[in-house]
């Protein structure tokens, strides 16, 4: 099979993976954006402007950081590539930027977006405050309960958030709801999604986004590349924008996956790892569904990694071998947290945490090799789950 | 049987010079026990044909009501062979045709071949799949002609006339006019654009056009008749049925709002 890195093809497709599986109301809205986009992404000034943000605002680029006690406790060297350390405390921020000066530039006047864990609408309503426009965001009411600290923030930076209670009220629900709002609005809104998902052009369009995380590791390693570079998947967009300027530069590539009590029990996230081909959200991808095709419901005690589908260019990914994917546990992840507070003083998302206790668990195959971990999102808004598990 | 009855549906009504009234139910409701009732009723009230929604978990087009109506279906054990079953049972007690209702991956999970023929095989005459526009739907186009069915292909507001010609050339055995943006439910004020979009539709295709979503009431129903060929009502419909204290009020309260519905389009 001839791998292909660039774009998807003309129907939205990462070899069969991807597409437009959208109701007709929006069909001419996407092929507007993605119109809109492509002239956007190859426009100097627009990205110019887009790198200037990301400098002056969101303050990349983020560092690279040599874990050294966290090396010397695990017995490999560890790197951190420091997404916690941008403007509102992680990567969303880079995508909610670029498809805010996208919605301005297209005449949008309101945007709407999904949140699981919180940052993506964080992100999204801060690029809304910054650009002028309105904001709505849809998050699952487990996920406020969980997750009560960004909805304050998103409600500080004028956004109005709604309490999806269909399904679950998880992140699943959030973007169903939002994209049925966009039916309605399609003429007047944007819809910021927040991951590598959705109908083409989304995928593409996120991915292009958040690029600027890989990019930066190559401007900051030069030759001098890791062997390993280790994110976590939910949607799959910080993993994305890491793996997609390193593939095929003989790195090893590993997407985790959450296994929330265990794979076996059935109440996890792990798409790729357990999931079977279908559609979700307007894309062809893994997903958890059942013997009837209908969708299960996912488990993580990350409310970011709690989505039983993943973005279509990681099936992409996974079936050509580009990356590979595993899981870790919500205990597991529990603890990742603990020991990277503990080494390095610094208290990752509970999405991230599962990247670092990968590491951990998997330090002794590691060994000898140097690897880069995506510390994709800040903790602050996971210490109240934290402490109810402690 | 299949298309061919569709089309001779909607040559008999229009020599009527009426619209044809489909109403949509979802299969399983109020439990899979009662749910022929609900369509023996609504067809003695004089419903044209039927459009039978599998449940689904993640009816992205859907608004609450029909969202209320899917969980519930599912919960009482309403499986896409028990919806399948319920549509064998509709067509043979009635007599009217049926579209099968259901989303993409439902579909391409069984396999869109498998699919197509167990639906033909219950005596389904077509299929309407909102998440599959005219790009993504070849593969059921294929399956429906081998079968003899239908595919429904949908136009909305927001269609320009390049997305409407692909509609046409798709050969669809009717599009599906979408009355309102926005995911299917009742609104006060309903069709504004309708008579527009209807009209851009005819100017491409002499395929009937049938109008739904957001179409609840009577007056509404009216309306949208006077320009296209046939009226989808659903979330009105699926309401009563939710909101009903018994299988037999259900069935009387849906009768009756039929019975509304069938004069309004003639």
């Amino acid at each position: 099979m001839t791998i292909k890195l660039d774009r998807p093809d003309e129907r939205g497709r990462f070899g069969e993976f991807g597409g437009r599986f959208a109701p007709e109301t929006l069909m001419p809205a996407l092929e507007e954006l993605e119109t809109a986009f492509a002239e956007a992404w190859s426009d100097p000034e627009f990205r110019t402007e887009f790198s200037e943000i990301l400098t002056t605002y969101i303050g990349r680029p983020t560092p690279l950081h040599p874990a050294r006690s966290l090396s010397e406790h695990l017995g490999v060297e560890v790197l951190l590539k420091r997404e916690d350390l941008a403007h509102t405390g992680a990567h969303k921020i880079n995508n909610a930027i670029g498809q805010g000066l996208l919605a301005r530039r297209m005449g949008k006047p309101r945007v709407i977006a999904e949140t699981g864990a919180g940052q993506h609408g964080v992100a999204t309503a801060t690029a809304a405050a910054y650009f002028g426009l309105d904001c709505t965001v849809y998050m699952g009411e487990v996920d406020i309960e969980r997750q009560a600290l960004n909805v304050l923030r998103m409600e500080i930076l004028g956004a109005e958030v709604v309490a999806v209670r269909t399904g679950a009220g998880t992140l699943k629900d959030a973007v169903s709801e939002a994209m049925r709002d966009w039916v309605r609005t399609v003429e007047d809104t944007h819809y910021v999604i927040g991951s590598v998902v959705g109908p083409h052009p989304f995928p593409w369009m996120v991915r292009e986004f958040q690029r600027v995380i890989g990019e930066e590791v190559l401007g900051q390693m030069g030759d001098d590349l890791p062997d390993v570079v280790v994110a976590c998947v939910g949607g799959g967009s910080n993993a994305m924008g890491i793996f997609h300027p390193l593939a095929e530069r003989g790195i090893e590539l590993v997407g985790i996956e959450a296994a929330g009590e265990g794979i076996d029990t059935g109440r996890h996230g792990a798409s790729i790892g357990a999931g079977t081909p279908g559609v979700l959200h307007g894309s062809a991808t893994y997903l958890l569904q059942d013997e009837q095709g209908r969708v299960r419901e996912a488990h993580s005690i990350s409310a970011g990694l709690d989505y039983p589908g993943v973005g279509p260019e990681h099936a992409y990914f996974h079936q050509t071998g580009l990356a590979r994917y595993e899981s870790v546990t919500d205990d597991e992840a529990l603890e990742g947290v603990e020991l990277l507070a503990r080494t390095e003083g610094i208290i990752p998302a509970l999405e991230s945490a599962h990247a670092i206790a990968w590491v951990a668990r998997e330090r002794r195959r590691l060994e000898g090799r140097r690897v880069l971990v995506n510390l994709s999102g800040r903790g602050d808004k996971d210490v109240e789950e934290i402490g109810k598990r402690r | 049987m299949g298309r061919e009855r569709l089309s001779s549906l909607f040559a008999r009504t229009r020599a009527e010079g009426r619209a044809v009234l489909l109403p949509y139910m979802t299969a399983g409701l109020p439990d899979p026990g009662t749910s022929l009732a609900l369509f023996e009723a609504m067809a003695g009230a004089g419903a044209d044909g039927f459009e039978v929604g599998i449940p689904y978990t993640d009816p992205l087009m859907d608004g609450p009501v029909i969202q209320q109506g899917s969980e519930r279906a599912i919960e009482a054990g309403t499986s896409p062979d028990v919806a399948l079953e319920l549509v064998a049972a509709v067509v043979e007690s009635t007599g009217l045709p049926v579209l099968v209702m259901t989303y993409a991956n439902p579909i391409l999970h069984r396999g869109v071949d498998e699919f197509v023929a167990v639906a033909a095989e219950a005596g389904a005459d077509g299929v309407i799949v909102p998440d599959l526009p005219v790009e993504e739907s070849g593969p059921l186009r294929r399956a429906a002609d081998r079968h003899g069915l239908g595919v429904v292909q949908f136009v909305a507001p927001t269609s320009g006339t390049a997305r409407i010609e692909a509609v046409a050339a798709a050969d669809p055995c009717f599009v599906y006019a979408v009355a309102e943006m926005g995911v299917t439910g009742e609104r006060a004020e309903a069709g504004g654009r309708l008579d527009g979009l209807v009209g851009r539709i005819r100017a491409v295709t002499d395929v009937p056009v049938v109008a739904g979503v957001g179409i609840s009431t009577p007056s509404q129903a009216a309306a949208a008749a006077r320009v296209a060929d046939g009226v989808i009502v659903g979330s009105a419909l699926v309401r009563r049925v939710l909101e009903a204290d018994s299988p037999d009020a259900a069935t009387s309260e849906l009768a009756q709002a039929v019975a509304d519905l069938a004069a309004a389009v003639r």
